[in-house]
């Protein structure tokens, strides 16, 4: 939406593709209009940066084509192929601006499967966009600064939270402080929310470790042990639990964007410039799908990619402007290249997975048949075991497994993570009814 | 420096055929060594429809077809796993009575070859198939033939290869081969092969190969494009293709629908494919009216491959024109699938007994190098 603003404050028109049916993202997803939350229950000290963005599409106007409820499928040359209510649609563009956000990155883990199991994206949202909990009595487990968010939101809003559990040690967040003091106000209220979580007797426990989900039919409990290796326990009806971010660049390889492997976040992201420019000349990539930021960021690296784009259309840009938002995103830059590094990636997690468990739930494929492929059948890059194994190959085309499948495949065949490579992007992005087509 | 070794064949290409012949040749008691470029079957040989087809094909390939056959039935022992063979049947399917005629008269040629294909009129087919839709007049059934899962046969191939001692090379690239007056040095960037045998099955990039020996060959891409929908309760029970081609589909025991028709977009080098939309929506509209119980689902996946294709549709297979001890096989035109472990031990036979069983002359390579080409025997349309 910051990219949409600023393009339009430059005369522009352009046309932004929202695949839900009202501006906000997931950060600021808007609730249903006859929900009757106000803004500050559902985004608490971001209520008047959720009000603020929600705003900037009304005070376009129609200076904005905003086109909601439409999922942009694929990406071929300089054309767009759309899913509308109305069925297939196709856009052409000269330039393009792909802000396709992050999701929820997944670990299989005991019990992972059990109706009551959720990602704290996904229980963050059904707080938000539903006003209803994951469940009465919840546990929560993470390796990002969602774990404090979602814990904070959840004790707010009145849910007994049992456990919030952090899969990545202490030690590392105490290295960093420095470092996240680069963006004092986000440190602060990573602080805060932690307090007012302690407040509530919700403490977030480090440096947790071998989780495991129990129940019959659904969630009964949750198992873990401490840094120590004490085992806990502790009844409840519903857990939260993802790992850190990763990003939604299939749009970005559809379009050919060259990618790069961020060792630090252990995963493939497409190349971007600190301008927002990709690659590609036409294509331009703002928020988490190049690069997970937050949503502060976004807002910043939206503006400055939409003044990019501009720039390479000869148009004048505001000089002081440029500089502003640039030097605000190297501050955050690094704020977060400190907070990657105070969650590390759990890889013990990896280690742990038993072979029984289940990693691509879209095809029912265990960690020990894509083990055995890496070791038995020379599967040991990750395109290669999911041809063998069918492992990302069902309905979410690996978005939710391809890279815990990943990792297993680097740790069965003993080699880098980095040269496993990433499950190559394929259209549909998503889903589409066959009947489209004749339509 | 780069690293040299010493063999008796080498092969540049390791999809099906390449990986089959290293099986074969390492069995007859040869040294082997193969390149391929990325990783074996992952090219035509891996992203390929998956039909196990003899029905509609070329008569000149008839003889190769019917000799693959059994080994299909064979392959899970071969191979040592799975690979998801099905004698589903296939159908091939007339919309009009022109077409009817036509499936009848190709019924009457594949019997001289021993393949026998039962041809349904409209009630028999509506009985036996109640969910094919409306405009279907009849068909011609070959019970024997059927689908297997082209991911899989591939990789397994080179896995054997391996087992059996054949020097598989990935991600290795041929950048020149030359006759050395008693065979042949192969380059890549890092290694150097001497060899007495050499083996072109480079798929679309076996054009270049054969250049190398001055043999030009009018040999292009040929990109199919593929479809997949979500699983699906199993209900399409034959593997279909119609007369005139432009769609095929079949439905694996997982449940997904696998449809393909048209041509995808190949990049100028061949390297990069992309399934094209248009021609997508085009298949999907197509098979929704061959089979109207596909309405209610999901595409998930479309993906493109690149094989290369001969003007005549039909494969090079034998000996070189202008170089002792080349062989080739290459320009399966799309259809090269079935052929793959047949193509092997052809090529094994040539290399260890000067001779193959099968009767190759209509792929002669001549037909495309030399001035007067050799006569060519009818043709049929091709599909998958």
């Amino acid at each position: 939406m910051r990219a949409a603003e600023a393009l339009a404050r430059a005369g522009l028109k352009p046309i932004l593709f929202d695949e839900a049916e009202r501006p906000g993202g997931q950060i600021y997803r808007q609730p249903p209009t006859a929900a009757g939350h106000t803004a500050s229950t559902i985004y608490g000290f971001e209520a008047r940066k959720a009000e603020a963005v929600h705003r900037v599409l009304h005070d376009c106007g129609d200076r904005v084509d905003y086109r909601p409820k439409t999922l942009v499928w694929n990406l071929f040359g300089r054309r767009l192929d759309l899913l509308t209510g109305d069925g297939h649609a196709t856009q052409s563009f000269d330039r393009l601006i792909l802000a396709t956000g992050a999701m929820d990155r997944t670990l299989p883990f005991a019990g992972w499967t059990l109706p009551g199991v959720f990602t704290l994206g996904g229980a963050q949202i059904a707080l938000k966009a539903q006003g209803v909990a994951i469940g009465r009595r919840v546990a929560f487990v993470g390796a990002g600064p969602l774990l404090p968010l979602v814990t904070h939101q959840y004790a707010k809003a009145g849910v007994e939270v049992v456990a919030a559990l952090d899969a990545t040690p202490f030690s590392a967040k105490v290295a960093q402080v420095r470092g996240l003091l680069a963006a004092p106000s986000t440190f602060a209220k990573g602080l805060w929310y932690t307090a007012r979580n302690r407040v509530r007797g919700v403490g977030i426990r480090n440096g947790v470790r071998a989780l495991r989900v129990e129940g019959g039919e659904r969630v009964e409990a949750l198992v873990w042990r401490d840094a120590s290796g004490t085992e806990h326990r502790v009844e409840c009806d519903a857990v939260g639990a993802s790992f850190g971010l990763r990003a939604e660049a299939q749009l970005a390889d559809l379009a050919g964007c060259r990618f790069a492997f961020a060792a630090e976040l252990r995963q493939w992201m497409p190349e971007r410039t600190p301008e927002g420019r990709s690659s590609i000349p036409e294509v331009y990539l703002a928020g988490d799908g190049a690069r997970i930021g937050g949503a502060d960021v976004a807002e910043l690296q939206g503006a400055r990619t939409a003044l990019a784009l501009l720039e390479d259309l000869g148009r004048g840009v505001d000089r002081g402007a440029v500089a502003r938002l640039d030097r605000a995103l190297a501050r955050q830059a690094r704020f977060r290249h400190a907070l990657d590094a105070a969650y590390p990636f759990p890889r013990h997690l990896v280690d742990a997975i038993g072979d029984a468990e289940i990693v691509c739930r879209c095809e029912g494929i265990t960690a020990g048949t894509l083990r055995q492929a890496a070791r038995d059948r020379e599967a040991g890059e990750v395109n290669r075991a999911k041809a063998l194994t069918r492992v990302g190959m069902g309905r979410c085309q690996g978005r939710v497994c391809g890279e815990a499948a990943a990792e297993l495949v680097a740790q069965a065949s003993g080699r880098e993570l980095e040269r496993v490579g990433r499950l190559r992007g394929q259209p549909p992005v998503k889903p589409i009814p066959i009947v489209v087509a004749a339509q | 420096m780069s690293e040299q070794i010493k063999v008796d064949v080498t092969i540049v290409g390791g999809g099906i055929a390449g990986c089959a012949a290293a099986v074969a040749l390492r069995e007859a008691g040869m040294t082997v060594a193969l390149l391929d470029k990325g990783l074996c079957g992952a090219g035509a040989s891996g992203v390929n429809f998956g039909g196990v087809r003899q029905q509609g094909r070329d008569v000149a390939e008839l003889p190769l077809a019917r000799r693959a056959r059994p080994l299909w039935e064979r392959l899970n022992d071969r191979l040592g796993e799975d690979v998801e063979f099905h004698a589903s049947g296939h159908l091939k399917i007339a919309r009009s009575d022109t077409e009817m005629a036509e499936l009848e008269r190709y019924a009457a040629v594949a019997a001289e070859f021993g393949l026998h294909l039962q041809l349904l009129g409209t009630n028999a087919l509506r009985a036996e198939l109640p969910w094919l839709g409306e405009g279907v007049v009849g068909g011609s059934l070959c019970a024997e033939d059927g689908h297997a899962n082209p991911r899989l046969v591939g990789p397994a191939f080179a896995r054997l290869a391996r087992r059996l001692g054949a020097d598989l090379r990935e991600h290795t690239e041929a950048t020149s081969a030359a006759p050395t007056g008693t065979g042949f040095e192969t380059r890549s960037a890092e290694l150097a092969i001497d060899s007495r045998f050499l083996v072109n099955c480079a798929g679309v990039g076996a054009g270049r190969v054969a250049a190398w020996f001055g043999e030009d060959v009018p040999l292009t891409p040929q990109v199919p494009n593929m479809i997949v929908t979500e699983p699906l309760p199993f209900f399409i029970t034959r593997s279909i293709g119609v007369c005139g081609g432009g769609v095929y589909l079949r439905q694996i025991a997982r449940g997904n629908a696998i449809l393909g028709g048209g041509a995808g977009w190949g990049d100028a080098t061949a390297t990069r494919s992309r399934p094209l939309t248009e021609v997508s929506l085009a298949a999907m509209t197509k098979s929704l009216a061959i089979v109207p119980g596909l309405a209610g689902a999901h595409v998930i996946r479309t993906w493109a491959g690149i094989d290369g294709q001969m003007p005549d549709h039909i494969p090079v297979i034998g000996w070189s024109s202008t170089t002792p001890n080349l062989v080739h096989a290459f320009g399966f035109s799309g259809h090269g699938f079935q052929l793959g472990p047949v193509v092997g031990e052809i090529i094994a036979e040539l290399i260890v007994q000067g001779r193959s069983a099968s009767p190759l002359a209509p792929f002669a390579i001549e037909r495309f190098t030399t001035a007067s080409p050799v006569a060519r025997p009818i043709s049929v349309a091709i599909e998958e």
